[in-house]
């Protein structure tokens, strides 16, 4: 009776699920869907309580104690964490997250292994989802560290590393056949660490540019380890989530692959820009770049009629994005029409412009992605390129050998002017020199970003005369 | 070193090499500056200004013996042979057209600097001279032929009956053609324009014209930046085309000067075609001007009213701005041959821009330079470089590529069909059961997800995270063990998931609140 409610439940949990990630198809019904997700995952925490507590083996007290424990654990740093994250802390916080359920996965498949009984199914599924879940697990540190910039995000190049890799799978398919045969905890855990290396060292060969692929392929292995803990359970609605989430992240992984024009194996296979001597194509694009300074750059932009601001990871490295805010709130103010550009893998993580810009409350109407901007560029009359680089050089769409080639850009230099603000000459995160800073249209605004916004926004607060609330 | 700005040498020249600004800016490269007295009187100058501006003012022969001098126009032969060896003399010299003077300078031994001659590449475009006196020239062409036209540039509807814009037709959209273009549009003029080269209409556009074009009549993408001779065919279909746009326009500029010399545009012909009251600014007439009537430096009205305006001092008649702008074309020169703002000059003939200009140095005559390619037209090699393929043999290749695409594709679902029904027939069938939800709930989150708009891609990300805490669910299932191993592991297991659904939703939550629509 009680099973049969609680699968009831699962059920429901389950369509809840689903409609909570369909109701994120538009800002409008977003925070229903939310709010959809919540309700859901407390049915189904709600059931399983019940059946726990049903099918505890001691003190029915002491099962409800240590459940009240978990809930205290979770509830006290998870409401910590995402009370106290800061936006531009986005990537690591989901990073973090992701290697949680990863653990999890691990930690669920032992014991699953430990309490049921050995058939040759059930063991191929402690096995896959153990295997699943360390490679998340580390594999989301590693992302972690990276994006944190406690760890270099220079890709790792270990010689033989693609082999390093394939013997690793090898191995692990060898340890299977053994833990199949015996049933000995010593494959199971000879493989957990294989797998731990394994996830280790795919990210770490992986730059810091392609964090958004990275991270959006941890999301979706998170997801899988979830449904393997749902096969060696017996449960669907861990495999119904798991495989939503799991395709939720393989889509977001290939998307942004498309929006690089890679392929996700070349992404995963890691150390981009190294291989076949395309690097030093930097050294072919020389010439003189033009400077100037905040106020003329205010100047500018208040004569201008149409501006559009392209964003990239440095304005969430300088978090100029309240500055940025600010500037444009003054802009439509004066009259000027201010427009957002934002290219599908501007930041470390997909959607991530978006989060900075909305939580620097501009409205999401005037935030546009490169589609739906790029052919109005060439109307426009100034264009900020603020911490953006490789996403808006014309080398990926006029240099057949450019290391970027054939990767679709923000097409910023077809306006009448462009600024673009860096803190030096330095290469975008690719290596490839931008040949946009030495067009005769483009003006380079040395510093950093914050500041320099700031100086704008006082010189145009200057020219204004007029205070915006 | 000393830098030293005389008097124009040419009568009514009203121009000058540097202003006041100019010279604030080159004594911050580290040189000192003498201006002759009266030099920017014409430009509305004072010599308090530049004596404000820190330059010393002098008399005539003092001025010639700076270290380098610099002027607008060609100084007189007299003053260039009075100048001592070592000098640098930075001025406009013409080098292509008075082989004379070029031998004058090498004999002396003074290094001339020919800022007339600066390769068009973009990093060469801040000195680059003859573009800004283009772009002066062109505006002030509107003006002229403004003050000559009848009637007003823009139209007007008013309670006295409307009157229609000028016609303006610009031939040769160069720097002079694009100013002229953007000048009249801005007074209100519906502007026509052509040009031989065919990368030249984006640019007539840009500047608010429209571009007219002679059918088949367009060249090659330039190579160098400069437009080249038209063949026969070309000039006559050319020629029709600038007969019928003539014959309808108010006003006419013409700007055609291919290296120094005037084709001819306009036949008397043509102007006789055009209605009385029209007017042709030709800015070619330096060069004996574009159109067959007309006389350099002079004013014509011809037998049927059309006026003709043959100046060829149209930069001068705006001397403080076309000075400011000379003037910041000789300063950034100066800043190129001084690397280390030291206050001396440095020429490096390595420098493509500085071995283009220089003419002469240390008696040796350096003119003309090796030629340079210019970056303005970067396709161009790449195009030809590529081997030429049948359009229709590579379309044949695509869809024979995209045929073996699909079946590869199709062989691979095929594949993937018959594994999953092996491994569904093998498994328990309670297995089985399972797999047919995860293959289900796989194809439902692929429509659902790919539905989610970019911009809510990271709230996804951290809700598809909160929601792949459901493994707690698993956990939580574990804890009741009566092993106390299981039942520890399971209680570390829960904890970090229920970190991850808490921390995933409200995080979520937070971040879908911050979206909002403007106003």
């Amino acid at each position: 009776m009680l099973t049969s409610i609680a699968q009831a439940v699962y059920v429901v949990a389950a369509l809840l699920f689903i409609l909570s990630l369909a109701g994120l198809s538009g800002q409008a019904s977003a925070r229903r869907g939310n709010v959809l997700g919540m309700v859901g995952m407390g049915l189904a925490l709600g059931a399983t309580v019940l059946l726990a507590v049903d099918a505890s083996e001691r003190p029915v007290l002491v099962t409800l104690l240590l459940i009240a424990l978990v809930f205290a654990i979770g509830t006290t740093v998870g409401v910590w964490r995402a009370r106290s994250v800061e936006m531009t802390q986005m990537p690591e916080l989901i990073a973090v997250l992701h290697s949680f359920v990863g653990l999890a996965a691990v930690l669920v498949g032992v014991n699953s292994y430990l309490t049921a009984e050995a058939d040759v199914v059930h063991q191929v599924e402690v096995f896959l989802g153990v295997f699943i879940g360390a490679v998340t697990f580390t594999g989301s540190i590693v992302a972690y560290l990276k994006l944190s910039a406690r760890m270099s995000s220079a890709p790792l190049m270990l010689p033989g590393r693609n082999l390093l890799n394939l013997a690793a799978l090898v191995v692990s398919i060898g340890l299977m056949v053994w833990f199949v045969a015996t049933n000995g905890v010593v494959p199971l855990l000879a493989m957990t660490v294989v797998a731990l290396a394994l996830g280790w060292h795919l990210v770490a060969s992986i730059g810091g540019g392609d964090m958004p692929v990275v991270v959006s392929m941890l999301n979706s292995y998170s997801g899988w380890a979830a449904a393997a803990a749902g096969f060696m359970l017996g449960n669907d609605l861990l495999i119904v989530t798991g495989a939503l989430v799991g395709s939720s992240g393989a889509i977001l992984s290939y998307l942004m692959c498309r929006a690089m024009n890679r392929s996700f194996i070349s992404v995963i296979l890691g150390g981009f820009g190294a291989e076949g001597g395309a690097a030093p194509a930097a050294g072919d694009v020389v010439g003189e770049h033009r400077e100037v300074l905040a106020p003329e750059v205010a100047d500018l932009l208040l004569e201008a009629r149409r501006v559009v601001i392209t964003p990239g990871y440095g304005m969430a490295v300088a978090k100029a994005q309240y500055p940025v805010a600010d500037l444009v709130q003054r802009l439509r103010g004066a009259g000027v029409d201010v427009r957002f550009g934002v290219h599908p893998v501007a930041g470390r993580l997909p959607g991530h412009m978006n989060v900075l810009l909305a939580e620097a409350k501009v409205p999401y109407d005037i935030v546009l992605e490169m589609d739906e901007i790029n052919d109005d560029l060439a109307e426009t009359d100034v264009v900020l390129v603020i911490g953006a680089n490789d996403t808006v050089n014309p080398a990926a769409l006029e240099d057949p050998g450019s290391p970027i080639a054939g990767m679709p850009v923000l097409e910023v230099w077809k306006a009448k002017h462009v600024v673009v603000f860096k803190r030096s000459m330095a290469t975008g995160y690719a290596g490839v020199q931008n040949p946009l800073f030495f067009r005769e249209n483009t003006a380079m605004l040395f510093g950093d970003a914050k500041d320099q916004v700031e100086r704008i926004v006082q010189a145009v607060q200057a020219r204004t005369g007029v205070a915006v609330g | 070193m000393r830098i030293g700005v005389p008097t124009e040498a040419r009568p009514g020249e009203r121009l000058v090499a540097a202003t006041p600004a100019t010279v604030a800016q080159l004594r911050k490269l580290g040189y000192d500056v003498v201006v002759e007295t009266g030099a920017g009187r014409g430009a509305s100058f004072s010599d308090d200004a530049y004596a404000d501006a820190g330059a010393t003012v002098v008399g005539a022969d003092e001025v010639w013996t700076a270290d380098v001098v610099t002027t607008v126009g060609t100084p007189a032969p007299e003053r260039l042979s009075s100048l001592a060896a070592g000098t640098t003399l930075v001025t406009m010299l013409a080098p292509a057209a008075t082989p004379e003077l070029v031998a004058l300078l090498a004999e002396r031994g003074v290094t001339g600097l020919a800022l007339d001659a600066v390769p068009r590449i973009s990093r060469a475009q801040s000195l680059d001279v003859l573009s800004t006196l283009s772009n002066v020239a062109g505006y002030r062409a509107v003006i002229e032929a403004a003050e000559e036209y009848g009637g007003m540039f823009t139209g007007q509807v008013t309670a006295a009956g409307k009157t229609p814009p000028a016609n303006v037709f610009v031939i040769g959209a160069g720097v002079a053609g694009l100013a002229a273009i953007g000048a009249a549009a801005s007074l209100g003029a519906q502007v026509r324009a052509s040009d031989v080269r065919p990368e030249a209409a984006e640019q007539i556009e840009s500047m608010g014209g429209q571009p007219v074009r002679a059918e088949a009549a367009q060249q090659q993408v330039s190579a160098d930046g400069y437009a080249s001779a038209l063949t026969e065919e070309q000039e006559r279909l050319t020629q029709r085309m600038y007969a019928e746009e003539t014959a309808r326009a108010d006003v006419v500029i013409t700007t055609a000067l291919v290296r120094g010399t005037a084709p001819t545009t306009i036949t008397a012909a043509m102007v006789a075609a055009m209605r009385p009251g029209s007017v042709i600014v030709d800015l070619a007439a330096s060069g004996g001007g574009n159109c067959e009537l007309t006389v350099p430096g002079e004013r014509v009205v011809t037998d049927n009213g059309v006026v003709i305006l043959g100046w060829t001092d149209l930069t001068s008649r705006m001397p403080r701005h076309t000075s400011q702008l000379f003037g910041t074309n000789v300063v950034n020169l100066m800043a190129l041959l001084t690397p280390e703002r030291d206050g001396r000059v440095v020429l490096d003939l390595e420098d493509p821009v500085q071995r283009g200009i220089t003419v002469t140095r240390d008696g040796e005559v350096l003119w003309p330079p090796p030629p340079v390619q210019v970056s303005a037209a970067p396709t161009a090699p790449v195009v030809e470089a590529q081997p030429v393929v049948d359009p229709v043999e590579r379309a044949r290749a695509e869809a024979e590529a995209a045929r073996r695409r699909r079946s590869r594709r199709t062989a691979l679902a095929g594949l993937g069909a018959v594994a999953l029904a092996l491994v569904l027939t093998v498994a328990p069938e309670e297995t089985r059961q399972h797999l047919v939800v995860f293959a289900l709930a796989v194809v439902v989150g692929y429509y659902v997800i790919f539905n989610v708009t970019h911009s809510l891609h990271t709230p996804l990300m951290a809700q598809t995270n909160a929601i792949s805490g459901i493994i707690l669910v698993g956990a939580l299932l574990q804890i009741g063990s009566a092993d106390p191993l299981v039942s520890t592991v399971a209680v570390v297991a829960a904890s970090v998931a229920s970190i991850n659904i808490v921390g995933g939703f409200l995080v979520t939550y937070r971040m879908l609140g911050m979206f909002r629509k403007g106003d």
